[in-house]
């Protein structure tokens, strides 16, 4: 047991100390490696917590697609001349910040030691519907089917941020082609790297989707592993992003929440709107489930990309 | 039993010894190159040898064949990155080793 | 076993921490990309020795999506390394 409380507060240190370094480093470029790592690291603390699905997720998103979305937005400034920030916020603004950030971190521990002890909160409701709910992994039971409305909004959102990042286009180039005109050596390392990872990823993504019934895994997750192979493709110049004008991609966007609503819609014909029928719980939340891992993939690697920056 | 843990903690205890290398040579090296190639054997060797350590407490083929694709994956991973980093310092470093402090 | 298990761990993660102080050094970016790099694995490392302690065979599929990204922060800088921020450190040769 010691071994385990040294090897959190281990853990529970480097977060701290990657974390500042993230914030407080000088260089961007140093920040953003900083960064990264944190999400690692947040990926192995979830893991101690006994999260696994929210490592996952962290995995995906913390450690691979927001080093990527980073590094992509340092390089755009890079390329327009800018270096860094120019002289930043002022001091007392800075001072003013992490004194409510202090305050929020010290609300935040007040309110977790004042929890009381051997609580369960919805875990016993939770395990006592959980045969009814079609899943085995009361994550996905309680995402897909006891709180589908949050996850159905949820996948709207997602879809809202794109659109507002697709609303800054520019007349001249609407429903263009996202991010520059990518290009690598054919036969060079690059190339072989975008063709072999991607089929592997494929494969990860499916498992993902499909071992989320029963264990760690979903659409948000396997979602993210497809967006980032895509991104990879696209980098290595194998092929290019499709313009944002294509139906085929819109269709691709608006398939999850689409699918989503529908099945809510039979939930209605049974009785409840977004009550999905016991018998068949199973088959509709994996059909959710791989519909809206496309809408999530394309959504999430379009918002990496940016906006349309050259016509179709 | 006891002879699988044996074999663990001798393969676990082989893989730290890489990772130890290869951190030593990432901050003891003087240029990038060199630390780049004490790199690329940590990552190898390190996670190889952590991967079959911790295969020997695995139950079912079926986690030892994802073990074995983990560190299939790392090590594709790492030789890529290696090979365009390298190439990538090669043309870069003279002009990329002075003005990021100032940034 | 299991103790020894999240010691080796605990080893790795100091380990881990040492590498920190390349990425805060550098000097140069390449310097930075690659301990994170570095970290990264040590990282896929300590998910599977936590995977082994708590006899958990999900903890493994974190390890593999963190393998399978680990080298997309580096595509992404040596992309942004390439003289117009959307080419490949090899083509230079085939250019000139």
């Amino acid at each position: 047991m010691t071994a385990a409380l040294l090897f959190d507060a281990g853990l529970c240190l480097l977060v701290l100390v990657v974390a500042f370094s993230a914030v407080a480093g000088r260089g961007l470029f140093g920040a953003i490696a900083f960064f990264i790592i944190y999400g690692m690291l947040i990926a192995l603390a979830w893991l101690r917590l006994e999260g696994v699905d929210v490592a996952l997720a962290e995995a995906a998103i913390g450690a691979g697609l927001t080093g990527m979305l980073l590094i992509g937005a340092w390089s755009m400034l890079k390329q327009l001349g800018v270096s860094g920030l120019p002289g930043g916020p002022s001091v007392p603004l800075r001072i003013a910040a992490g004194a409510v950030s202090g305050l929020v971190a010290l609300a935040l521990a007040a309110t977790v030691l004042a929890l009381p002890d051997g609580r369960e909160g919805l875990s016993p409701a939770v395990a006592e519907s959980l045969g009814r709910s079609g899943v085995d992994n009361p994550v996905t039971a309680v995402l897909l089917n006891f709180r589908a409305y949050d996850t159905l909004l949820e996948s709207v959102v997602l879809l809202i941020a794109l659109i507002a990042v697709w609303s800054l286009t520019p007349r001249a180039v609407w429903g263009g082609v996202p991010g520059l005109a990518q290009h690598a050596r054919s036969d060079g390392v690059l190339s072989m790297f975008g063709r072999l990872l991607p089929p592997l990823g494929l494969v990860v993504a499916i498992y993902l989707v499909w071992a989320g019934s029963s264990q760690p895994g979903g659409a948000f997750q396997a979602g993210t592993v497809l967006a980032a192979v895509w991104l990879l493709v696209v980098m290595a110049g194998l092929y290019d992003e499709p313009p944002a004008s294509s139906r085929n991609l819109r269709l691709a966007l608006v398939a999850g929440p689409g699918v989503f609503l529908a099945v809510g819609a039979v939930g209605a014909a049974f009785g409840v709107f977004m009550g999905i029928p016991e018998g068949f719980a199973k088959p509709l939340i994996l059909s959710i489930e791989f519909a809206l891992t496309v809408s999530i993939a394309v959504t999430l690697a379009l918002l990496v990309a940016g906006r349309p920056r050259r016509p179709a | 039993m006891i002879a699988l843990d044996v074999m663990t903690v001798l393969l676990v205890c082989t893989g730290l010894v890489f990772f130890v290398a290869g951190t030593a040579g990432l901050l003891r090296f003087p240029d990038f190159h060199s630390r780049l190639h004490a790199l690329t054997k940590a990552d190898n060797l390190g996670l190889g040898f952590i991967a079959l350590g911790v295969a020997f407490q695995m139950t079912d083929a079926w986690s030892v064949a994802k073990l074995a694709l983990v560190w299939m994956l790392a090590g594709l991973a790492a030789a890529s990155v290696a090979q365009l980093v390298a190439r990538a310092a090669l043309d870069r470093l003279p002009d990329e080793s002075g003005g990021e402090h100032k940034g | 076993m299991t103790e020894f298990l999240v010691l080796a761990a605990l080893a790795l993660l100091a380990i881990v921490a040492a590498g920190l102080v390349r990425v805060h050094l550098g000097p140069s970016r390449a310097d930075r990309i690659i301990s994170a790099q570095l970290i990264g694995t040590g990282g896929v490392a300590i998910a599977l020795l936590l995977a082994a302690a708590s006899a958990d065979t999900a903890i493994i599929d974190v390890a593999l999506v963190l393998a399978l990204l680990a080298a997309f922060a580096a595509v992404g800088f040596i992309k942004s390394a390439s003289r117009d921020g959307a080419g490949d450190p090899e083509e230079t040769e085939e250019e000139a």
